[in-house]
């Protein structure tokens, strides 16, 4: 029997493999239907439950718990709902939802636990007890992350259409004295068959007046009209004329602007600072001292102090900033730097075995038998989130009363640090989330949300927007941790892979042992190997870390991933047949039909400039989705790496929107490589040396290769779609480059030399 | 007080002289469809167009402006912009949408400038706004529509 080693997640951080297992047994779905309070309606509207009102002029508003930072969630969610109601998707507007528990995001939460996905033993079934009593019982843990969304509300809110969908024909059965048997609804309408018809609209206020239905028939795949069609997203249009708002677009009457000096030394804060300097100069309201602030209530880390001015307009803060003469306390970290850190990684995997997080068979033993054995070592660099829209964010401190625009993944961690922060109640603190340009994870913490309350205490009633300059945002990430993992196998004298050992070094986020994600993707890989022992040393630095889209997934894929093409390598097999030994079905149907829209038994012909081409393949699975990637890969004159094609396989269960699922893997995989050929947050004196997009250099359009993506029909429940994409780009292409030049590149970002 | 003509008007705006472009638009005239990416003129998301090309706002301060006609997401006119956001949206190509206002006023730019763009005239125009969701491949399908159709409808 394998032995699983117990570990569990930081909230929010979920490798959400074995999803909706637990969550919905954790929380009855019926019990995900109604709030704690009544929904608060407008004139001529009724709440027909927790998640759907309807108005009397038919429009149809889905309550919104999930924020949309690109992802496409927000589309995708509300088509459950309007599919299983059989509402009219032209009138279907979303309104942001308040802190309650029935949006607790569950599946982030339980089905996160990175146990095995075949792993419904009591351990697992004791922690999801546990943790399914604090979600039904706790408001404010409904973030987004962990490419959760769909797979979380994937009943409650089709259920809640269904519902709503019962009450309306209910009202309408009533009304025209008709059995409720005989009439059904479509596209916002009920329909009876001697000719009658009623909008939903009209029927409203009746509908609300019923009980809510005890139980309701969802639909069968074949009958759904929404899930499975490629809709357009329904932000589309605020998005191309400038009127969708984002944290920086908010425009509270009387709205001041702050900007920031934090110190540069990873976990500094300031000794003095003089504005003097700054004294004449127009529009300067206050000059703050900011202590570091802490990024949540669960994970590790804070954030620099600082210095903030306050002033009438943006530049004039930034223009006083650049004034005041600050002296740093540099604090603990002073002597940190990549090589340091480095030597701390490496001297761990000599002096350690490690943590056990999954053992099977007899590794030692069948290593010591192995009639050859290879090692390698891989190593990852930190990374920065660096999105868009940098950290930001709007407060108002009136009458005792917090009132904040935050831009952030969880509204409920935000509204316990900000009533932390200025020592009041939650129930003082309003939560607004407007878009989001961009998330990836740097916006699960809630250290820009401190910041800008603190400095909205100081303005005298006015709303603060506090925006970070990007060198800012660059140098006060939490990072994507840096990581080394030394990998070995064996195999029998027949060639046959018989032992895999992987031990890897880096930050466990602050986790103890037990609860410790680090290996996700790596301790539970689709891989049936018959000994392995995969294990973790935890060595902590003062970098703070933090999830990056896949978290532990996108730097364990690239271990596993590149190490499992040496070994097909060193048996001289080929890369994709090798693994098909190893992989169950559902991993197999992926890989072959990325091998055959790929042609990979057909050579690749040359570049358009002549060049020679060579393909890699990875495929990994995270969040419940298995994706495959198949780079192709030339270099230039000047030896540059250039990815020209990515064909890109996904199963990810019931395709809810292909559009969008394209949308995300051709976004994951951009991001992906950006971080395989460029990215790179490196550390001297404590201080991150990269400030801006010149030397943290994401992918621009001439370096975009030609994305192809299929998706793999299915009708299992739908897995992840936000973040799967991104872990399989770094080792697709690092296998690519080995079969073009021999050379096999085991650390990132990739650099031929 | 300086005035501005942005979006066809003359605008008064009480700010200094060597403050850039894209803070007057935001604050003061409340213009937020332009972004702050970088400050440096590294990603794009501010670009405006200063007499019909593009430019990026955040490294152009309003003494450099004056007397020249400045227009923004919320006030670019003509076929151009009007082919390029249907085509965006018919290719669905926002994510996020935060770089997206930039993408749309460097396409705009180009497609006035070069009506048939080929691939290296996009790479060319294009590769000075960053998109951190990897919106490039449909970006470079809706410009390639836009310019099909508005060649159509003249």
């Amino acid at each position: 029997m394998p032995n699983f080693k117990r570990r569990h997640i930081i909230l929010g951080s979920a490798g959400a493999v074995g999803a909706l297992v637990i969550g919905w047994s954790a929380t009855p779905q019926r019990r995900r239907l109604m709030t704690d309070k009544p929904l608060a309606v407008r004139q001529g509207q009724v709440a027909l439950n927790g998640w759907v009102k309807l108005a009397s002029d038919n429009t149809v508003t889905v309550m919104m718990s999930q924020v949309e930072m690109g992802q496409g969630a927000q589309t995708s969610l509300a088509m459950l709902l309007a599919d299983e109601m059989d509402a009219d998707w032209t009138r279907v507007t979303l309104e942001q939802s308040t802190l309650d528990a029935i949006y607790n995001n569950q599946a982030v939460i339980i089905d996160g636990l990175p146990f095995q996905p075949n792993d419904h033993g009591m351990t697992k079934r004791a922690i999801g007890h546990v943790l399914g009593k604090i979600i039904r019982a706790v408001p404010g843990l409904q973030g987004t992350g962990g490419s959760s969304s769909v797979a979380d509300q994937w009943m409650p809110l089709r259920q809640a259409g269904a519902s709503a969908r019962a009450m309306l024909i209910g009202a309408a059965a009533a009304l025209w004295q008709v059995p409720a048997g005989e009439c059904r609804a479509e596209n916002g309408r009920v329909l009876h068959p001697s000719g009658k018809s009623a909008a939903f609209g009209e029927l409203a206020q009746r509908a609300a007046q019923l009980p809510l239905p005890k139980d309701v028939t969802l639909k069968t795949s074949a009958q759904f009209k929404l899930i499975g069609q490629p809709l357009r997203r329904i932000d589309n249009a605020a998005k191309l004329d400038g009127s969708a708002t984002y944290g920086i677009d908010v425009l509270p009457a009387g709205l001041l602007y702050a900007s920031i000096s934090m110190c540069p030394t990873v976990g500094g804060r300031v000794a003095t600072f003089d504005a003097a300097a700054a004294g004449g100069l127009p529009g300067i309201l206050k000059v703050v001292k900011l202590e570091p602030a802490k990024a949540s209530s669960v994970m590790p880390g804070s954030t620099s102090g600082g210095v903030a001015v306050i002033a009438d307009a943006p530049y004039r803060a930034m223009r006083a900033l650049a004034k005041i003469a600050i002296e740093w306390d540099h604090g603990a970290a002073a002597a940190l730097s990549s090589e340091t850190i480095g030597r701390d990684l490496k001297a761990a995997l000599d002096d350690k075995d490690g943590t056990v997080h999954f053992h099977t068979g007899q590794m030692a033993d069948a290593l010591k038998s192995a009639a050859k054995t290879i090692d390698a070592e891989y190593r990852v660099p930190f990374l920065a989130h660096a999105t868009m829209e940098p950290m930001n964010c709007t407060a108002q401190f009136k009458d005792g009363q917090a009132t904040v625009w935050a831009p952030t993944q969880a509204a409920g961690f935000a509204s316990g640090a900000v009533a932390k922060a200025l020592g009041i109640s939650e129930s003082k603190v309003e939560i607004k989330v407007p878009y989001l340009g961009g998330g990836f994870g740097r916006r699960y913490l809630t250290d820009f949300v401190v910041q800008a309350a603190l400095l909205a205490r100081e303005a005298q009633g006015a709303p603060v927007q506090l925006l970070w300059p990007r060198e800012q945002d660059m140098a006060h990430d939490y990072y994507r941790p840096t990581y080394l993992c030394r990998c070995t196998a064996g195999f029998d004298g027949n060639g046959k892979l018989i032992a895999w050992k992987s031990t890897s070094a880096g930050s466990s986020m602050g986790a103890p042992s037990f609860m410790d994600m680090s290996t996700d993707g790596a301790s539970n890989t689709a891989y049936a190997f018959p000994n392995a022992r995969i294990a973790h040393v935890t060595v902590e630095s003062a970098v703070p870390v933090g999830i990056w889209r896949s978290v532990a997934h996108s730097q364990n894929a690239f271990f596993v991933e590149s190490f499992i093409d040496e070994c097909a390598a060193a048996g001289g097999k080929d890369p994709i047949a090798f693994r098909m030994e190893l992989l169950d079905e559902r991993h197999r149907r992926v890989l072959s039909r990325a091998a055959e829209l790929a042609n990979w038994q057909q050579p690749l012909e040359a570049a358009p400039d002549g060049a020679r081409q060579g393909r890699g393949i990875a495929i990994h699975r995270s969040f419940g989705s298995v994706v495959a990637q198949i780079a192709e890969v030339s270099l230039s004159a000047q030896r540059e790496i250039r990815v020209h094609r990515v064909i890109c396989v996904v199963d990810c269960g019931v395709a809810v929107n292909p559009n969008l699922i394209r949308q995300q893997m051709e976004g994951a995989i951009v991001f992906g490589l950006s971080a395989a050929l460029r990215g790179e947050i490196t550390l001297d004196k404590g201080q991150v040396q990269q400030s801006n997009f010149n030397d943290y250099a994401p992918l621009r359009i001439h370096e975009c290769p030609t994305i192809q993506v299929d998706i793999i029909p299915s009708d299992a429940a739908p897995s992840g779609v936000g973040e799967p994409g991104t872990p399989p780009i770094a080792p697709a292409v690092a296998n690519a480059l080995y079969a073009l030049t021999g050379t096999r590149l085991r650390s990132l970002p990739l650099k031929i030399v | 007080m300086l005035t501005l003509n942005i979006n066809g008007k003359n605008t008064t705006v009480d700010a200094e002289p060597d403050t850039p472009l894209l803070w007057v638009l935001r604050a003061e005239l409340k213009l937020v469809g332009t972004k702050y990416g970088c400050g440096k003129g590294l990603c794009g998301a501010c670009t405006v167009h200063l007499d019909g090309a593009a430019v990026r706002s955040c490294v152009t301060t309003l003494e450099a402006v004056q007397g020249r006609e400045v227009r923004t997401i919320e006030g670019v006119q003509g076929q151009q912009i009007d082919a390029l956001r249907q085509a965006w949206t018919h290719v669905d190509v926002v994510q996020c949408g935060y770089c997206q206002s930039g993408q749309l006023m460097s396409a705009c730019a180009l497609l006035k400038r070069v009506p048939r763009p080929s691939n290296e005239d996009i790479n060319a125009a294009m590769s000075g706004n960053l998109c951190r969701c990897g919106t490039y491949s449909r970006i470079r399908e809706a410009i390639l529509l836009a310019a099909e159709s508005s060649g159509r409808t003249p």
